[in-house]
């Protein structure tokens, strides 16, 4: 059963986000052999529709005017929408990234459709496209199935394979113009916060402290590791709340939850709703001066003993492995 | 100010999760407040006793989300309405819910419409925005900060990260991002006086809806416990070998370095 979907390339900073590769690669598996096509909104960005091909796209529709620069759920929602009416497709994808966050709802409100949120696998199964999504924070899994209507889900950045780059492949690109009005909320300043590093729900390497780290010069040590391995940091809700580090790097059931290849906690005691935001990650490794705590228990590495010999000793022997690597 | 909160029962973060029939069983379970809701509540009382007004708590639930409304009167809340949709709806969705709440709502003349940007449970964040369009109003989620003047909104949206400050105006709907606030705990004569509060019950017919009007349109057909992992190596010996040994194993069996 073949379905034209269509998937929202996100752009930041004029490059195409990872997390469209692996919607395209998600969109592949429910058109079951249909059309797959790139959507790409803003003020100029013509020049990423190879990439998006190159990743898998077949085609690509353009939208292009200055009043989508920035995202505005308004402009995006009018831009989005337009192609939806231009192509009436069966199926939709978008990253579950802050903007797919704001707008998958509102599109899926706006068509009466349903949606399946922060999908981290998809696959076709008896007659269906079944979504595998997280619950409870991970603590549990469900899988889904849409009932009526567009097939639409938002991809979990960093669980779906995106398909193999192809540098060779070609596909046509189109431009559909669409005044874009009304925008009721207008931003007025952006704050950049997010400083060094990889942004934490895409990275592969996550290294992040709690309240062991005792203070904001206590992540020190990690930001080094991070960079060392091209990771970001993050923390425990404890080092938040003791103002070592800023709210955005929380990783937990009322944070962020991140599911990296490899998660190294260090001064993390474990608790459940800290768990919750990182026990799905490939590989854990945890650094506790206390041999009971908790996070031993779900660690695949343990180390006993104090963040700030290990963390300095295992950046330098990571910088060994990389040169001689 | 005319101002509603979307409020979601959901389990205590402490709670272990099992699967019993199929389903997450509730037994024994502790119930709270969603806590991103918790933060539209504070704000909402925060809101109301600067600029005066009303605040309604809404939950779709059932007869057990009583509860969570009274604490929510507690806090400082006005009223309360609960759509208990029990008896006719067995497996809702957020289309679902959105278009109930909407149905609910479209008639209220809300200035201000104020909910957790997600749920713990269900994680999928959708209500807030469709609850909007379906009311035609903007909406910003994931708020860390709000100022009202008049009709005038200036909020601080949190974006990974970054911090984006949007000008808009009411009527408006919001969704609380952890850091807009403080929630109060319920002061003791607070939860006295929630029990003479208004809570008001409806059910779908109250709304002149049926249930074809609001059927889902997905559908859980699996629920499952991820795999339990199983004890991990804790390294011993001397702190420099530790690290080696960790590195190796990190490249060599782990294979992620």
């Amino acid at each position: 059963m073949s379905r034209k979907v269509v998937v929202l390339g996100e752009v930041r900073d004029g490059s195409l986000r990872n997390v469209s590769f692996e919607a395209i690669a998600a969109a592949k598996t429910v058109a079951e052999g249909g059309e797959v096509i790139g959507v790409l909104v803003g003020e100029s960005v013509s020049a990423l529709s190879a990439e998006l091909v190159q990743n898998g796209a077949d085609r690509v529709v353009l939208v292009e005017n200055e009043k989508l620069k920035q995202y505005t759920s308004d402009g995006y929602a009018q831009a989005l929408l337009a192609v939806i009416d231009q192509e009436q497709p069966e199926g939709l994808v978008l990253g579950h990234t802050a903007l797919g966050k704001d707008l998958a709802p509102r599109i899926a409100g706006k068509l009466s459709s349903g949606l399946i949120s922060d999908v981290t696998a998809v696959e076709e199964a008896g007659g269906n496209i079944v979504f595998t999504r997280p619950i409870y924070s991970g603590k549990a899994f469900e899988k889904k199935i849409v009932t009526d209507g567009l097939i639409f889900a938002t991809v979990r950045p960093n669980n779906i394979a995106p398909l193999e780059k192809d540098e060779s492949r070609a596909g046509e690109v189109s431009s559909l113009s669409v005044d874009i009005k009304d925008l009721r909320a207008i931003i007025k300043e952006v704050v950049r916060k997010a400083s060094e590093g990889v942004d934490l729900s895409e990275a592969k390497v996550v290294i992040s402290g709690g309240r062991g780290v005792k203070s904001a010069e206590g992540f020190e040590p990690l930001k080094e590791l991070a960079q060392v391995l091209g990771g970001a940091v993050g923390a425990s809700r404890g080092a938040c709340d003791a103002d070592y580090c800023d709210y955005s790097l929380q990783i937990g059931q009322t944070g962020k939850v991140v599911t990296p290849d490899l998660y190294i906690a260090c001064g993390i005691s474990g608790a459940i709703q800290h768990l919750a935001g990182m026990s799905n990650s490939k590989v854990i490794v945890a650094i506790n001066k206390d041999p009971e705590a908790n996070i031993f228990k779900i660690a695949d590495y343990g180390i006993v003993g104090d963040l700030f010999e290990a963390v300095p000793l295992l950046t330098e022997e990571f910088k060994k492995l990389k040169v001689h690597s | 100010m005319n101002i509603y909160v979307l409020m979601k029962r959901t389990f205590d973060t402490e709670e272990k999760i099992s699967i019993s029939g199929g389903k997450i069983n509730e037994d024994g379970a502790e119930f709270i407040i969603n806590p991103y809701d918790e933060y539209a509540i504070e704000e909402a009382i925060q809101l109301r006793d600067a600029n005066g007004g009303e605040i309604t708590v809404l939950s779709v639930g059932n007869e057990e989300t009583e509860k969570q409304l009274r604490t929510a009167l507690a806090m400082g809340a006005d009223k309360a309405v609960l759509i208990n949709t029990e008896d006719d709806i067995e497996n809702g969705d957020q289309y679902t819910t959105a278009k109930i709440l909407a149905e609910y709502l479209k008639d209220k003349d809300a200035d201000l419409i104020i909910g957790g940007n997600v749920a713990i449970d269900g994680g999928s964040g959708q209500v807030g925005p469709r609850v909007a369009e379906l009311l035609n109003i903007p909406y910003v989620t994931t708020i860390t900060k709000l100022e009202i003047e008049g009709t005038n909104v200036t909020v601080t949206r949190d974006v990974e990260g970054d911090a984006e400050i949007i000008e808009t105006s009411l009527p408006l709907l919001i969704t609380a991002q952890q850091g807009l606030n403080e929630p109060r705990y319920p002061s003791l004569p607070g939860i006295m006086k929630a029990k003479k509060k208004p809570l008001e019950e409806l059910e779908l017919d109250d709304l002149d809806l049926e249930e074809d009007d609001v059927e889902a349109k997905t559908k859980t057909i699996e629920i499952y416990l991820p795999p339990k992992k199983e004890a991990g190596k804790v390294l011993a010996g001397d702190l420099n070998d530790q690290v080696k040994e960790l590195v190796h194993l990190l490249h060599t069996e782990a294979k992620v370095i």
